[in-house]
């Protein structure tokens, strides 16, 4: 009688992925014995671990002292010749990123356009960095044309796909607005989208900047100019006092970016 | 003159949106189109731009049959045409002044409302309209700083800057206060009066509609059910149109609302004066 004041009746969450409980036990416990089972098949060799603590610190030491004078002129050269090749390719790049970007989305541009573009698109983003290094240093030799080349053609994946993405989420009813004053597609572009997606734009391009950068100090090691191939000549050499100085430099010149374009990024909000 | 004949609207997943809908709008006449949720007013007024494909039908506007063009005509009869959408639809990150101007777009190229370089005469038109709906102080705002009744003004001038020959408005007043939506309303119709131009407007508020415009048209499942003055909309004719209820008790709450709203707009603007010493 007094029973349904009684019994206090009971809730859990439900899962969430996995409803049967049996299924539940067998997947997540499968993988933890998986994960177990792997990191047993490890060789760790703690010889070559304690070994190589002894050339780490002389890296350390290395660092603690960062000489920039003795190869002062290579590493100016290097950084030049870097930031040169990331501003070229963030523009070139950006520039040839707004038509594909246009291109690939999808409540713009016809089907067999938006395809091309997206084909662009996922070749461009297929590849890692170093890979199409490789690729145009075979084709165009070493130096920092292959680099610029590199890097423009990386920034085209990134900047197009998240552009598309981004005009594919506007709200509609401005452009249908623009459109109902029988504005012509460009006037639709410029009127009805262009000033939504501007300030992610801009935003975008300067994050890429940042990339860019780094990319160029990495691409270089595979023989793609820029402070990168200083870099590796100096490790090669166990100058590791010139490394060092190399390595503050390119974090100094990271954060300044990154100090900068978030500013600018405010500023376009 | 605007001839709707045999209007028709079908979408891919079968749904029929307009079946069979006529009816002709005189010079200087607005008409209020009401209809429960989904019975295809938006996509009526939608047909006639062409911002929605017709399936059958003619639509004739002073004589064209806007249905049959493509391309360049389109385009230019769209310029004919001035609309006013629900949620303002303006440009939120041009200003006031680029949002008006923006009206002009059929009629320029695409240099001159790249550069903002309009002609003068677009310029001076827009300034005056800016006057008109009283908002000459605020011509280089952005416009998502302005209220929302403002923006609604921008939006009429926005459509008035095209020197239409028919006005098409979407629930102008669907997300504005009791009192800015009869201010809206009010101004909508006194332009179409001004400029004897006619419009077609759909609204879902139907004492407001009954306040302010010349003829009614009722619209239910794509079938128009009514077509009158305001006052011949009685209880029989609502209750065609929407269905069963009790449309007296309905008209005695609107009035205390209206009551209502002077209170809410009192309290609302001691509140923004509060906020105006804030700052």
């Amino acid at each position: 009688m007094t029973g349904v004041a009684a019994a206090p009746r009971q809730w859990r969450r439900p899962p969430v992925l996995i409803q049967s409980r049996l299924w539940r036990w067998i997947i997540y416990g499968g993988a933890l014995i998986y994960f177990l089972a792997a990191f047993g098949t490890l060789e760790i060799n703690w010889q070559r671990v304690y070994e190589g603590l002894d050339r780490g610190a002389r890296f350390a030491q290395g660092f603690l002292l960062p000489d920039f004078v003795t190869r002062a002129n290579d590493i100016w050269r290097g950084m030049v010749e870097s930031v040169t090749m990331t501003v070229c390719s963030t523009i070139v790049g950006v520039l040839i990123s707004i038509p594909i970007g246009l291109g690939a989305a999808r409540n713009l541009a016809p089907a067999p356009v938006y395809l091309l573009c997206r084909s662009i698109i996922a070749v461009s983003r297929a590849f890692q960095e170093i890979v199409i290094a490789i690729l145009f240093v075979a084709m165009f030799g070493f130096g920092p044309f292959a680099g610029f080349l590199t890097l423009s053609f990386a920034t085209i994946g990134f900047l197009s796909k998240l552009l598309a993405d981004d005009i594919e989420e506007i709200d509609e009813s401005q452009a249908e607005a623009t459109r109902a004053t029988g504005a012509t597609w460009w006037q639709i572009v410029n009127y009805g989208i262009q000033p939504q997606v501007m300030p992610r734009l801009v935003g975008l391009s300067l994050y890429r900047l940042d990339i860019n950068f780094r990319e160029s100090a990495v691409i270089g090691i595979v023989g793609a100019g820029g402070i990168g191939a200083t870099l590796n000549t100096s490790m090669q050499r166990y100058d590791y006092n010139t490394a060092g100085a190399i390595l503050i430099l390119i974090i100094i010149l990271v954060m300044l970016a990154e100090y900068g374009s978030s500013h600018i990024r405010k500023w376009v909000q | 003159m605007l001839t709707i004949e045999k209007l028709e609207k079908r979408y891919r997943t079968g749904d029929r949106a307009l079946n069979g809908v006529s009816f002709t709008v005189d010079r200087g006449q607005v008409v209020g189109l009401i209809g429960p949720s989904g019975a295809g007013k938006s996509t009526l007024i939608r047909c006639i731009n062409r911002l929605v494909e017709p399936t059958a039908g003619k639509v004739l506007l002073n004589g064209t049959d806007l249905t049959t063009l493509n391309g360049t005509a389109l385009r230019k009869m769209r310029r004919r045409i001035g609309m006013i959408f629900q949620e303002y639809a303006l440009v939120e990150r041009l200003t006031v002044m680029e949002n008006v101007l923006s009206g002009r777009l059929g009629y320029v190229p695409f240099w001159r409302s790249f550069f903002r370089r309009f002609p003068a005469a677009d310029v001076e038109k827009a300034f005056a309209l800016l006057d008109r709906v009283g908002l000459s102080d605020h011509v280089d705002k952005r416009a998502d700083a302005l209220s929302g009744g403002q923006r609604q003004r921008v939006g009429i001038a926005r459509a008035l800057e095209q020197d239409p020959e028919l006005l098409l408005v979407d629930e102008p007043t669907a997300s504005l206060d009791p009192k800015t939506s009869r201010q809206i309303m009010r101004l909508i119709c006194e332009v179409c009066r001004e400029r004897s131009l006619p419009a077609i407007i759909n609204i879902h508020d139907v004492t407001l509609a009954q306040m302010f415009v010349d003829r009614i048209v009722g619209l239910q499942a794509g079938q128009v059910v009514f077509d009158g003055p305001p006052d011949a909309l009685d209880e029989k004719a609502l209750t065609a149109i929407y269905g069963e209820e009790d449309w007296h008790a309905m008209r005695k709450e609107k009035e205390d609302e209206a009551r209502d709203d002077e209170e809410a707009a009192a309290f609302e603007q001691a509140r923004e004066e509060r906020m105006a010493g804030l700052v």
